[in-house]
């Protein structure tokens, strides 16, 4: 049950991008087609599922020569590593798939979200399967608010704003409706 | 006069001309995040430009040491072991903050002000101007932050760093310290910023500042653009 809990407390209630503040960047930067948008979160979603497989005993090596105040440090080397492994990897082995998101992958490495979950994973206190399941949700979370937003650019882009406004400003404000809608969402737990 | 005094030029240039959040538009995430009240933001700025500028000093001085083809992993290194040192810095003294921040105090390793700035500035310029362009930008985006935080501790709970401002904590917003409203005064002030500056709002997101342009080369614009 509790795996349930968190699924939903993630995608829904706390919501990474719309109210936890994590990866606006590629929010805003990627978010103009739905077909980018799907590429990019299908691409957070595997990231950041295997950053936590791997981090996970990472943390647990530190912890055992007393030294996680380190973690910082570790986890961002090997989400690195990571990355830069997959992309090799997919390239030889995969070339479709690599098509697809290989665009995407080397952006991820310094996209907030992905450290921020397995840093998240390791405060919470959650044990393998929870920590996957946060991952898991967090990733699900992402593709959401980027499906979800892609949908409302495409329709802010023909609207008549003040100059000043347009671009970047009328974007942000859009997103903060959007968020506003998902605070409906709070207390469902 | 930007010749003449080059280092005046570095240090001021970060702080309006090329602010980093409002201008350039890097560093989002803390940004929203951590400005429900002025005193976390000038803790985060202050934190993010202490990173800033030991990161950029550092990388400064070993530029030709670092081969070129890996040298993305080693900056993150080395901003990394700084973000360490200013997180046991803030837990020893001031605690309150610490926990305030929360991850995002560790995320600044990743906030691209500051891989943005090694990898355009740091990596190619002496130490001094480095360390000088590290403050500027490191104390813009304080400004930023700062001016966020206010607008939206005001408007949303009526008070200032603790002061209670008359009529206003009667009723206050509660909607500004919320995650929208962090969203709406983020897109109010740029549009201000660019009514100031009397020019067009940037399209969307520049690949300038973006640590990994030279890997992916402004691909990722390309293709959502075909798409």
């Amino acid at each position: 049950m509790s795996y349930i809990l968190i699924l939903i407390g993630c995608v829904f209630v706390n919501n990474v991008v719309l109210s936890q503040f994590m990866g606006i960047c590629p929010f805003l930067g990627v978010s103009k087609q739905m077909k980018s948008s799907v590429g990019m979160g299908a691409a957070v979603i595997f990231v950041m599922i295997c950053a936590t497989a791997i981090t996970y005993p990472v943390y647990r090596l530190l912890e055992h020569f007393g030294i996680e105040y380190l973690k910082t440090v570790a986890f961002i080397l090997v989400i690195a590593m990571f990355v830069q492994l997959v992309e090799i990897v997919m390239k030889k082995m995969m070339p479709p798939l690599y098509k697809a998101l290989g665009v995407y992958l080397p952006l991820i490495t310094t996209n907030c979200a992905v450290l921020g979950v397995t840093i998240g994973n390791i405060d919470n206190g959650y044990n393998f399967l929870q920590s996957l399941t946060n991952a898991l949700g967090t990733g699900l979370a992402f593709t959401l608010a980027l499906l979800l937003f892609s949908g409302v650019r495409a329709r802010i882009e023909n609207c008549d704003f003040p100059e000043t406004f347009k671009g970047v400003p009328a974007t942000l404000i859009a997103a903060s409706i959007v968020s506003l809608s998902f605070m409906g969402f709070s207390g469902i737990i | 006069m930007a010749e003449k005094n080059s280092n005046l030029y570095e240090f001021t240039k970060g702080i309006i001309k090329q602010n980093p959040t409002l201008v350039t538009l890097l560093g989002m995430c803390p940004t929203l995040a951590v400005t429900t009240m002025a005193k976390n933001g000038i803790g985060m700025g202050l934190a993010t430009t202490f990173v800033l500028v030991c990161s950029n000093f550092v990388i400064s001085l070993l530029k030709n040491a670092i081969p070129k083809a890996v040298r993305l992993p080693c900056f993150i290194v080395i901003i990394a072991g700084f973000v360490t040192l200013i997180e046991f810095l803030m837990k020893g003294y001031i605690p309150e903050l610490y926990s305030a921040l929360g991850v995002f105090l560790s995320l600044i390793t990743v906030n691209c002000i500051i891989l943005g700035r090694a990898e355009a500035f740091a990596s190619k310029n002496k130490i001094f101007p480095s360390v000088l362009d590290g403050l500027g930008m490191g104390l813009g985006f304080t400004l930023s932050l700062f001016t966020m935080g206010s607008i939206r501790e005001i408007l949303g709970t009526g008070s200032w760093f603790g002061f209670k401002i008359p009529f206003l904590c009667d009723d206050p917003m509660t909607v500004f310290i919320m995650p929208a409203g962090g969203f709406f005064v983020l897109g109010c002030l740029i549009a201000l910023v660019n009514k100031i500056a009397n020019k067009k709002p940037p399209k969307e997101i520049s690949c300038s500042g973006c640590p990994n342009a030279a890997l992916c080369k402004g691909q990722c614009r390309t293709e959502s653009e075909e798409a």
